[in-house]
């Protein structure tokens, strides 16, 4: 009774190809939206924003890079960490070679690259297949991170290999650097998180999307009906590289300000393969999802179990963390293997059915 | 459906604990000091004596002095697994703790404390990296609050250049000679580089290097290379963790002498040998404390805390390399509180008071004796211009079952770092558009 679409016509076109057809999707929407933009900058301590809310966001981003890629094209990538990395020193050297360059510009510019730098890795994808192609995008992360490691030119020549973000504005604000305050970064990003966010939703509505997913169903199938598979493939690595390239960057920009190339291991491309599993591949809402579960339930747990008098043992209450946390990870994907987006698309059946079982 | 039900309900409760606000005993006339460690991870290994250490010294003043001049400490650990994220995460989360905040933060980690740099100057909260960390942070006109006393990675290599000289007869000797440096791909282990660079154009010894991608384990090839083909006469090391044990059982297995391989300061625990068995004897390492438990300090230790139960480890392991290091960053913390209770009054104090004790700090001789710790380090004395101190190191030596001093102490090589160091911070100022402040001391 609570979710229905009884009583809400659609009498143009445009209404119907709606993202959101359902209005109480939108009022949904509206809400989170306000919670975000007005409520959170406006409530939320400093903690919650520059180290709960920032990272998830940005994850949330990479998450939803690699979702194009192997959500949505199906193509199993290994190499998120080393297309951030990409970012984040493409950045950094665009930002410090032209001191005076909107940060908009340096995100954008920066994600370009990154996508070039994909779609290179991304030639192997069009003979490769499944495995094989994780093995091939693994050589990338490993590669990207030795090239920025090794070079010093990309870190401008610092003994350590340490870039650290230099303060840069948007629009004439200051969004980087000590200068920024942490609310002014956190809208920053989440403006960025919104935007890339709704055109991931039209992409996948678009011909291109579909194109993914056909390639993603069964590639000879869909190279039958017309599509090419060199451009399916090469696309979703272009767009989900600028994707991962810009979360690059705005870790390293916005969240922690100082990086090496090692901030962006093969743990990192882990940590956001993990979230698209458990978020729900081949869906938008899942990478939301899977990056809280993945990025806040270990932060939240730890303050509870120190919460529950446990600042005695502090190791203890880690391996704790760590137990619990890969115990909850195996028990979704047992009760749910469709991710974390499936389990809310179940709620909002039984909540158009509601109060009556069937 | 059952255990859905329950999941669900599972984390509802887990996030919901999470966000009660943790409620801390409200106590007012107290100085809260964090403190970050690892005790998990994949350096836990190492990071658990050093917190251990410091926790047992913190204890010691609140049992023997009730406190520093009566102001008691409170700390808590938050632990970050040697991982930048989760370094962060616990700076923020202790920061404003406690009646006047957090007093200074002491990472233990050279990737956390680049991540905190601009973060706790902008809170006004002073990073204590000791010998590790920026060191070009040493340069205080840039870097208003950060310290990296007693000695900084460049400083450290000059003093064990040093060292390897008076092995070969004296800095003239050196040229020609091939000095290998071994170290961990990171932050942490590039830091020396160009400092035995600039030594190698002005000693000609040739230098070549040989990174280990973190954690360490695999170096058959990097050993093949040294003692097949580079065949060096000292091999110096920048490890951390298991990558150290492995790099000695390594170089035992390719036949390099252990009299001729030298570790930094992070490469020279007892965490680091004892694995390596009998192929460890011989090893050396650089030091600039003591090793052992044979300091006043360390009864004390043993009297007030470990008879009262409130050991943080084990009573045997008290004296362990990296257990005095945990010693010495407590005791040089509470000692820059002292002196800023001298200048701000004796009270629980925010960070920037502290930075003032930190920038007046003069570890004497006599102070040093007093503490309990005489001959444990050489007197430190920093000021508002010079945040490092060039303090001196010493070479130990692991005979199987201790750390030995062998070397006297070694002064590091002012009139080649300091150049390096303002070099590297004013750079650094320029890029982020920083105008360094004025030092009375010049």
């Amino acid at each position: 009774m609570i979710y229905r679409e009884t009583g809400q016509f659609k009498t143009s076109y445009a209404a119907d190809q709606a993202v959101l057809r359902l209005r109480e999707d939108r009022i949904g929407l509206a809400v989170i939206l306000l919670l975000a933009y007005v409520a959170i900058p406006l409530l939320a301590s400093e903690y919650w924003l520059s180290t709960i809310m920032l990272p998830f966001l940005i994850y949330a981003l990479a998450a939803l890079g690699l979702n194009i890629l192997t959500g949505y094209a199906g193509q199993l990538s290994l190499g998120t960490g080393g297309f951030m990395a990409t970012g984040a020193f493409a950045a950094y050297k665009l930002a410090t070679a032209f001191p005076g360059l909107d940060f908009v510009v340096v995100l954008i510019l920066s994600g370009a690259i990154t996508a070039a730098v994909g779609v290179l890795f991304g030639l192997p994808s069009l003979r490769i297949k499944g495995f094989y192609l994780a093995v091939a995008t693994l050589a990338a992360q490993f590669f990207l991170l030795w090239l920025y490691n090794k070079i010093p030119w990309f870190t401008n020549y610092s003994a350590s290999g340490v870039i650290s973000a230099p303060t840069r504005t948007a629009l004439g604000i200051p969004v980087t650097g000590f200068e920024a305050s942490v609310t002014a970064k956190y809208l920053f990003v989440l403006i960025v998180v919104t935007l890339l966010s709704l055109a991931a939703k039209n992409m996948t509505r678009l011909e291109v999307g579909r194109s993914w997913m056909a390639i993603r169903d069964m590639d000879i199938a869909a190279e039958i009906i017309g599509i090419r598979p060199l451009t399916a493939k090469l696309t979703a690595f272009a767009v989900s590289s600028f994707y991962c390239g810009i979360a690059g960057a705005l870790w390293a920009f916005s969240h922690t300000g100082a990086v090496e190339a090692l901030a962006f291991d093969i743990g990192v491309s882990f940590r956001v393969l993990f979230m698209i599993i458990i978020g729900g591949l081949g869906t938008i809402l899942g990478n939301y999802l899977g990056a809280a579960f993945i990025v806040l339930l270990p932060i939240f747990l730890n303050n509870a179990l120190l919460g529950l008098g446990m600042q005695e043992a502090v190791a203890m209450a880690s391996h704790l963390e760590a137990m619990i946390m890969g115990a909850l990870i195996v028990f979704f994907l047992i009760v749910e293997p469709h991710g974390l987006a499936r389990l809310w698309q179940i709620g909002k059946e039984k909540l158009r059915k509601w109060p009556f079982p069937y | 459906m059952m255990d859905r039900r329950t999941g669900l309900a599972l984390m509802a409760g887990v996030v919901a604990a999470g966000l009660v606000a943790r409620a801390a005993p409200a106590q007012e006339n107290v100085q809260f000091i964090p403190s970050l460690v690892y005790r998990t991870g994949p350096y836990g290994p190492n990071g658990e004596p050093f917190a251990n250490g410091v926790a047992d010294y913190y204890n010691l003043i609140n049992e023997r002095d009730g406190g520093i001049n009566g102001i008691r400490i409170v700390f808590e650990e938050c632990d970050t697994q040697y991982n930048n994220d989760k370094g962060v995460e616990c700076y923020e989360r202790l920061k404003n703790k406690g009646p006047t905040g957090a007093a200074v933060f002491s990472p233990l980690s050279t990737g956390i404390t680049y991540a905190l740099i601009e973060r706790a100057t902008a809170d006004r909260i002073p990073i204590f990296s000791m010998g590790y960390g920026r060191s070009d942070a040493a340069y205080g006109r840039v870097f208003p609050y950060i310290f990296n006393p007693p000695a900084n990675y460049w400083s450290q290599a000059t003093s064990i250049i040093k060292y390897v000289a008076e092995q070969e007869g004296g800095l003239d000797k050196l040229k020609g000679k091939k000095i290998a440096l071994v170290y961990h791909d990171s932050a942490y282990g590039k830091e020396p580089i160009p400092t035995l660079q600039k030594l190698e154009g002005m000693y000609g010894f040739k230098l070549s290097l040989h990174p280990v991608a973190h954690p360490g384990l695999e170096q058959k090839a990097t050993w093949l290379k040294i003692g097949r083909r580079v065949r060096p006469d000292w091999v110096l090391m920048w490890g951390w963790g298991v990558m150290n044990s492995t790099a000695i059982k390594e170089a035992a297995a390719v036949g390099f002498p252990m009299e001729r391989f030298i570790g930094n300061w992070w490469s020279g625990s007892e965490n680091d040998v004892k694995p390596a068995g009998d192929a460890a004897i011989g090893y050396k390492s650089a030091n600039f404390h003591g090793a052992g438990a044979d300091w006043p300090v360390h009864k004390d230790i043993l009297e007030y805390v470990y008879d009262k139960g409130l050991g943080a480890g084990k009573r045997e392991r008290v004296g362990e390399v990296l257990y005095n290091r945990g010693v010495t960053n407590a005791m040089i913390v509470v000692e820059a509180i002292r002196k800023a209770q001298e200048i701000h009054g004796v009270k629980p104090l925010t960070g920037e008071q502290i930075r003032d004790g930190f920038e007046n700090l003069d570890l004497t001789e006599a102070r040093l004796k007093e503490l309990g710790m005489e001959g444990f380090m050489l007197p430190l004395k920093l000021s508002c211009a010079d945040h490092e101190g060039g303090g001196p190191v010493y070479i130990q030596q692991w005979d199987g079952q201790k750390w030995n001093k062998i070397s006297d102490w070694y002064h590091p090589m002012r009139d080649v770092v300091w150049p390096m160091i303002e070099e590297s911070a004013l750079k650094y100022a320029k890029e982020k558009g920083i105008t360094p402040r004025e030092c009375p001391q010049g």
